[in-house]
């Protein structure tokens, strides 16, 4: 198929600036059949804007390095196919909005690096060496469709708990790193409770689960389709509850000792 | 790559700080930048709570027309006081005796009440649609403070798995008066009117939502570490995470149904409507 007989012109506005500013700037730009938002930018880029700054990699979904938010969404640049859009209507691109910016469509996403290290790793069971770890697949499935994850951070990015609150960013570990808890506490090998630490009331007292509502704008915008809300949240928000608002549980594990949660 | 700077736009004038404009992140002023019909959802959501809000407070209050033989309302089943009527067969457990005066709809309600607030699904619903926190994804909410369920009195929905366990109890009630609906008004087993029917998808769909619970979810298999120690309990937690993947339909599908089976014996009762007998 020829680009002439497919091809149009598109309205965009992407917003343009840094830490001192910017704005809005319109562009006028070729679309051809089949390509995404970030072909547009790299068209941008090679003919109007070359010094517009926009980070990516993979081109595939699967670097998340293109997260950015396209008419008010946030999404990845280079899954968002331009055929969801009409020809007749102005496409707006600007970076992620909850974290700081560094250029056009470029943040600094450190917090989350700063979050993920506030997780404290798999604690390995003291009495396996390496290489004697087994596990069951019916106790890995929950972990594995949270370590789908791509870290493209958009979840981090859409949640209102920082979003729309700066101040609330020192508290709460953000829907991506709050999953990485649950996944750690379903985690068959890990052995954090029998040396100490005890993940579900962490997850609360450390890493702000109850500024969490619930409100599903991470598994919204997941690229990868993880229930982030169902899957991990809501489980360990109830496993939260096990240990410090279900007197009941809280007996049974004092007379059971070990807990009936193995 | 060329790296030549282009003219760029004159920058907007600071947005005021603080939310999504805080210092530091990219000068946008516009509190969101969607262009879709973001409010739709929120909007519909809040319509249709209120309805029922509306709806089942004039009919909790209301003390009449909650009983037409062999059918109780839901709103009115179990009856805790003295003051209902007589139900042969039927859910009348006197508990309280024969001080409450108001109706005793307003005592059973509390559970199902309860049950349905604290509800995760419940939850994002209200707050989404009447307390905006978020309106939508990426749709700026319009409060200045946020604490979310970290304090009393949010911090109480941790409770929700309490009212799970009354609502089990309230639902084998429920059961119990349909399978009195297999009566006739002259109280002879084996009849069934369309009220039957009527009741028989109520009671279905109440199950239905009371096991899809996040709640429940996490008691019969969720909880535990070791699926493979438990192969009952991780069957079980399975089929509960089936039904639970539709948990926002059914709690839709059982606010509309538990309303028409009470709308529908308010007819039979109020004698507006014949329930038509299938045999
Ligand atoms: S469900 Fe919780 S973590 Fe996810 S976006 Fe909403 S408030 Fe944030
Ligand atoms: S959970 Fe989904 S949205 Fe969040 S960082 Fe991972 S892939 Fe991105
Ligand atoms: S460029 Fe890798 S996810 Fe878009
Ligand atoms: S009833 Fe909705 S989560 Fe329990």
């Amino acid at each position: 198929m020829t680009t002439a007989a497919t091809g149009y012109i598109a309205k965009f506005k992407v917003w343009r600036g840094d830490t001192e500013g910017g704005a809005l700037e319109d562009f006028e730009v070729e679309v051809n059949e089949g390509e995404v938002v970030l072909d547009i930018i790299h068209r941008l880029q090679a003919t109007q804007a070359p010094d517009l700054a926009v980070r990516w990699n993979c081109k595939a979904g699967k670097c998340g390095s293109c997260s950015a938010e396209i008419n008010g969404r946030p999404r990845l640049l280079c899954m968002t196919r331009m055929s969801v859009f009409t020809r007749e209507e102005t496409i707006t691109v600007t970076p992620l909005r909850a974290f700081p910016i560094v250029r056009d469509l470029v943040t600094n996403v450190g917090f989350n690096y700063q979050k993920a290290r506030e997780v404290p790793s798999f604690v390995p069971p003291q009495d396996l060496g390496p290489g004697e770890y087994r596990m069951m697949q019916e106790d890995v499935n929950r972990s594995q469709e949270f370590r789908k994850c791509i870290e493209c951070f958009l979840c981090q990015d859409t949640c209102h708990v920082v979003r729309d609150h700066e101040d609330n960013k020192e508290a709460f570990a953000g829907p991506r790193f709050l999953m990485r808890v649950a996944e750690l506490d379903m985690h068959p090998l890990d052995d954090a409770a029998e040396q100490g630490l005890d993940r579900k009331a962490t997850a609360q007292e450390e890493h702000g689960l109850g500024y969490c509502n619930i409100t599903k704008c991470c598994s919204e915008v997941c690229p990868e389709g993880i229930k982030i809300t169902d899957n991990a949240l809501i489980p360990l928000k109830e496993r939260a509850v096990d240990r410090k608002y279900d007197p009941l549980v809280w007996l049974g594990n004092k007379i059971m000792r070990r807990g009936q949660d193995t | 790559m060329a790296t030549e700077a282009t003219e760029r736009p004159a920058p907007d004038s600071p947005p005021p700080a603080g939310g999504v404009t805080a210092p530091g992140r990219a000068a946008i002023r516009e509190r969101h930048l969607r262009t879709d019909r973001w409010w739709l959802a929120p909007a519909a959501t809040a319509a249709g709570l209120l309805a029922f809000v509306i709806y089942s407070t004039w009919r909790a209050f209301a003390n009449t027309d909650y009983y037409a033989a062999p059918y109780v309302s839901p709103f009115y089943s179990p009856c805790l006081a003295e003051n209902c009527e007589p139900m042969k067969g039927g859910p009348n457990f006197d508990l309280l005796g024969g001080w409450w005066g108001l109706s005793p709809a307003i005592i059973i309600l509390i559970f199902p009440l309860g049950f349905r607030l604290t509800c995760y699904y419940y939850r994002k619903a209200y707050y989404r649609g009447f307390w905006a926190s978020p309106p939508a994804c990426a749709v700026a909410e319009p409060h200045k403070k946020y604490s979310g369920e970290t304090r009393f009195p949010l911090v109480l929905q941790n409770i929700h798995r309490y009212f799970f366990y009354a609502a089990v109890l309230v639902a084998l009630i429920l059961t119990w008066d349909t399978v009195l609906a297999f009566r006739n008004s002259d109280y002879e087993w084996g009849h069934m009117g369309l009220g039957t029917l009527v009741f028989l998808a109520n009671i279905v769909l109440i199950w239905a939502y009371t096991l899809s619970c996040h709640s429940c979810r996490h008691i019969v298999g969720g909880r535990l570490k070791h699926f493979s120690k438990h192969p009952v309990r991780y069957k079980l937690w399975g089929w509960v995470g089936k039904l639970n993947e539709r948990h926002m339909f059914l709690a839709w599908a059982s606010l509309i149904s538990v309303a028409a089976a009470d709308f529908y014996v308010y007819l039979v009762a109020s004698g507006a409507f014949d329930d038509p007998t299938l045999f």
